[in-house]
């Protein structure tokens, strides 16, 4: 549906050039959930302006369907936005913002009062027809901004985190809504957010970026199971990074050295890798820690700080090599703690819970 | 925070001794003579010092004298022909220094339409009565277009203050969604951002209007013979003898700027 | 997919977007144009044929003769004796600076002594009642300075409303004489300028943050120990803005001296006035009004002076 090709942005010129976006490369299919993700100032809004067509890229082409549309005018683009702050039109009712695309592209008036009609239902807003954006509550408001960037029917819809100024309820209320609305229009839906629990839990694919590139582009579970660099590791749920030593590849296994002294055979998901010194990822939920058995492979370190969550303990641990090392625990309320700050413990894991970072 | 009386004795930060009564004998001392101003024009009797009952008379000599009709006349078309004017070269102005990023001779342009703001009123007649002066001896011609160009031109700052003020508390992404649905840049004007602009155009036009209907210096210098506004033609009458009447055009041209300045309260208190 | 798009380079893109922008500038140029036309004609401009006709001769009857002179210059300040030709200080002339000097600082202090607690009660208002009290005091700004001005003449009179009183109560036997006074004017212009120190004024307190004040006495210090020393220095810019706003007009004023002072109380403006009336001394009146401007020009800049200095404390 979009190919974004080696698309580049800079802002500004000579000194004081800024570079927004570098060489962004993306395809976006039909019919897909797709979340940019990533830091303020990242580039994802720059990346979806570009989209819309309020800006225009410094070098690549960007094709919908197969057209450039790279110098389109927004006015000219069959696609349509939903605004962070929803930008509704103040001195129009919500059925006047919901009519004003269809009334530019000179739509026959009965096409869009019809149109009108069944996009409020589709939102769920018909009772609300006739009011002025002002006396609706910040839902309704991001439901009419839903609403009339749906009814031209466009190719793509691109959302500016517009869950953003919903509180914690709404916004959970709303992701669901918003799923429903994609899976009932078979619209294309670009979504940013620098929210990383609504990117995993709405998303087809998520394009995790940073400082203007694209740092990892996939499905929610291969980013968060998988990330391929330290970035997207940290971005995405919390994690352990260790230092150790690559050796002996042998088809998709090899022998990994930890820096804190044990040593592992692990799986390897990549095929770019080489003996060394690398960087591994452990999740903090992937292991679990025991009393040392005394054994020289085993990775050993003392507890520093216990926190407690409700759900789940966290165990702030120095390991021998004087890494810092998180274990998070889940709560089970047969068991007491058992442990305290000072204790000298064992961390276990499964060889795949071990993930090896490209940087 | 809890509402205080005016002279609550319990500890508030914001009571400072003695400044709510100074404040409060400050409008009474500026709203009195004006009350008694407008209560004398209603004195049925000719001396101004004492009441002698209420009477409308001094109205209705004000409104069968020739001279105060004629002047009242001028007076109003031509507020209403120079306040539209510099509202709609305002406006123009307003949109162009707004909202944009700062461009070469952006302060030359601001500084020039404030300019008439900067310079005392009576320098500014003085310049325009020799300018005009030479023009009337070249042409020969002596119309109310001099005062017509005159008072337009010190109306447009006083336009485009709130024009240009509406102007910059309005949301820029209204337009950019108003383009993402399709609309032409004239249609974006038309249907969005001339609406929304709307209320500091009004309130700017109705600034304009005051300002040139109660201008008395500009037009005393620039004048013509026999082109008396209102404010001039009063200003003539104090050399005589003072009469109500004056008092009674006082108060009608007082209740006028009332008026104005409630609505343009309205107009620009009102958020969206 | 099968149309392959023409990458766009880098230079065209710039190309692209320069020229955008240049469009843009022009057209802003283009909107600004109406109004800059009809100001630079028909109120900067002519302030340049004042420089010209300050260095002219004085025709007959009014107006000039196209001989240059600097005799209207000299005028502003010394005049020649008629019968033995020596210059001398042109003592009315300085009398009428000072006066107009006087009268505006006078002026300035007065309404800065009433409108600084009228601008704080008004900003210590609850949210409602505030507007109601700000409404007030722009209506007086707004209405017909002349009208204003005969409003305070009705007061002060001869046979006006103060003098009535008194005499009815038997204070006094004779009215008091305060038209046509240095006072009547002080008066007067206090009087007219006072909103315009008020709503300046007004605007810095209400962005006060008055936890500082809770400071201030958690720290020990007095009602007015805090007034001094930390509302009053954190409103200082609108009070100096206040000042110019009101300084500066007082200092041309025309209205209020001509209507309140009579023939022979004149300040500035009136000067001016005179020589392009029965003075007809047109270069005269030129070379005053080009003074006039200079003098409030160094009062704004001054002001955007120590406005500006006064930022770079607070940032």
């Amino acid at each position: 549906m979009i190919e974004i090709r080696n698309i580049t942005k800079v802002f500004g010129a000579g000194e004081h050039a800024v570079t927004a976006l570098q060489e962004i490369n993306v395809n976006i299919a039909e019919n897909e959930f797709f979340t940019l993700l990533g830091p303020s100032g990242c580039g994802k809004t720059t990346l979806l302006r570009l989209i819309a067509g309020f800006e225009h890229p410094s070098t690549g082409s960007m094709l919908l369907a197969g057209e450039d549309i790279s110098l389109l005018p927004p006015n000219k683009r069959p696609v349509n936005t939903v605004f962070q702050n929803y930008a509704l039109f103040p001195h129009m009712t919500v059925a006047g913002n919901i009519a004003f695309g269809l009334e530019m592209l000179g739509r026959p008036k009965a096409e869009v009062a019809e149109t009108v009609d069944r996009m409020l239902r589709l939102v769920r807003m018909e009772e609300l027809k006739n009011r002025q954006t002002s006396e609706i509550s910040g839902g309704q408001q991001q439901r009419v901004a839903l609403a009339r960037a749906l009814a031209p029917q466009p190719k793509v819809l691109l959302l500016d985190e517009p869950l953003s100024a919903l509180d914690l309820k709404l916004r959970k209320e709303m992701q669901i809504e918003l799923k429903r609305l994609q899976s009932e229009t078979g619209i294309t839906f670009v979504f940013v957010t620098h929210d990383q629990e609504e990117a995993l839990t709405m998303s087809d694919r998520i394009a995790v970026m940073n400082a203007g590139r694209i740092h990892q582009i996939g499905s929610p579970r291969q980013i968060y199971d998988h990330p391929e660099n330290r970035f997207v590791a940290n971005f995405i749920g919390d994690s352990n990074f260790l230092n150790a030593k690559l050796g002996n590849i042998k088809d998709d296994q090899a022998e990994l050295e930890f820096a804190a002294g044990r040593k592992v055979t692990v799986p390897l998901h990549r095929a770019d890798l080489s003996d060394g010194e690398v960087s591994v990822l452990i999740r903090p939920e992937h292991v679990s820690i025991a009393e040392p058995t005394g054994n020289s492979h085993e990775l050993t370190g003392v507890i520093e700080n216990i926190v407690y969550f409700g759900t789940d303990t966290h165990y702030h641990l120095k390991l021998a090599s004087g890494e810092a090392f998180m274990a998070r625990l889940q709560n089970n309320p047969s068991e007491a703690e058992k442990r305290a700050a000072g204790d000298k413990v064992a961390v276990l894991m499964d060889a795949k819970a071990i993930q090896i970072l490209r940087d | 925070m809890a509402d205080f009386s005016l002279f609550s004795r319990r500890f508030d930060v914001k009571r400072v001794p003695g400044f709510a009564s100074v404040a409060l004998g400050v409008f009474v001392m500026l709203y009195m003579p004006v009350i008694l101003l407008v209560v004398y024009s209603f004195n049925k009797g000719t001396n101004l010092a004492f009441w002698e009952g209420f009477s409308l008379r001094w109205y209705v000599q004000a409104y069968h004298n020739e001279a105060v009709q004629e002047a009242a006349f001028r007076s109003l078309y031509l507020a209403l022909i120079a306040a539209t004017l510099a509202t709609t070269a305002a406006t123009m102005a307003a949109l162009a220094t707004t909202r944009t990023k700062k461009f070469r001779g952006q302060m030359l342009i601001y500084t020039l339409i404030n300019q008439p703001l900067m310079v005392p009123e009576i320098v500014t007649a003085v310049a325009l009565l020799i300018f005009f002066a030479m023009i009337k001896v070249a042409t020969g011609h002596t119309g109310m277009i001099y005062l017509i160009v005159a008072h337009t031109a010190f109306c447009i700052p006083f336009a485009y203050l709130p024009i240009r003020a509406r102007l910059e508390s309005m949301d820029l992404t209204l337009e950019t969604a108003a383009a993402d649905l399709y609309a032409s840049p004239w249609m974006t004007f038309r249907r969005v951002t001339l609406p929304l602009m709307w209320p500091g155009i009004v309130a700017g036009l109705m600034l304009a209007f005051v300002v040139s209907l109660d201008d008395v210096v500009i037009t005393e210098f620039v004048k013509s013979a026999g082109q008396e506004t209102l404010p001039t033609f009063m200003l003539g009458q104090l050399r005589r003898v003072v009469t109500p009447e004056v008092n009674a055009i006082s108060t009608v041209l007082m209740a006028v700027s009332v008026i104005f300045v409630a609505m343009f309260f309205v107009l620009t208190g009102r958020k969206n | 997919m099968t149309v392959q798009a023409d990458p766009v380079t880098v230079d065209k893109a710039v190309e692209i977007e320069r020229d955008a922008r240049r469009r843009d500038v022009r057209m802003r140029w283009l909107l600004s144009a109406p109004a800059l036309t009809i100001i630079t004609l028909f109120a900067a401009g002519p302030l340049l044929i004042v420089l010209v006709y300050s260095f002219l001769t004085p025709g007959n009857y009014g107006n000039v003769k196209w001989i240059f002179s600097i005799d209207a210059w000299t005028n502003v300040v010394v005049q020649r004796d008629i019968f033995d030709n020596t210059l001398q200080w042109a003592d009315a002339h300085l009398s009428i600076f000072w006066r107009s000097l006087k009268l505006s600082i006078v002026t300035t202090i007065l309404t800065a002594i009433f409108g600084i607690p009228t601008a704080y009660f008004i900003a210590t208002r609850s949210a409602k009642t505030r507007n109601l009290w700000l409404f007030l005091i722009t209506i007086p700004f707004w209405t017909n300075l002349l009208v204003r001005t005969i409003a305070v003449q009705e007061l002060i009179r001869t046979e006006g409303v103060i003098n009535n009183v008194l005499r009815m109560l038997h204070i006094i036997d004779t009215p008091i004489q305060m038209m046509f006074t240095d006072f009547a004017i002080g008066f007067g212009m206090t009087y007219v300028y006072l909103p315009l120190m008020v709503l300046p004024v007004y605007a810095s307190i209400e962005k006060l943050d008055f936890r500082l004040v809770e400071a201030g006495y958690d720290l020990y210090a007095s009602r007015w120990t805090c007034f001094r020393r930390i509302i009053l220095p954190l409103v200082k810019p609108g009070m100096i803005a206040g000042s110019i706003l009101v300084f500066v007009p007082s200092l041309g004023a025309y209205v209020t001296p001509r209507v309140l002072g009579g023939g022979k109380n004149l300040m500035f403006g009136n000067l001016i006035e005179l020589q392009f009336g029965q003075g007809r001394n047109w270069p005269l009146g030129a070379a005053l009004s080009i003074s006039l401007m200079v003098l409030v020009m160094v009062a704004l800049i001054y002001y955007t002076r120590i406005s500006s200095g006064g930022d770079k404390q607070n940032g």
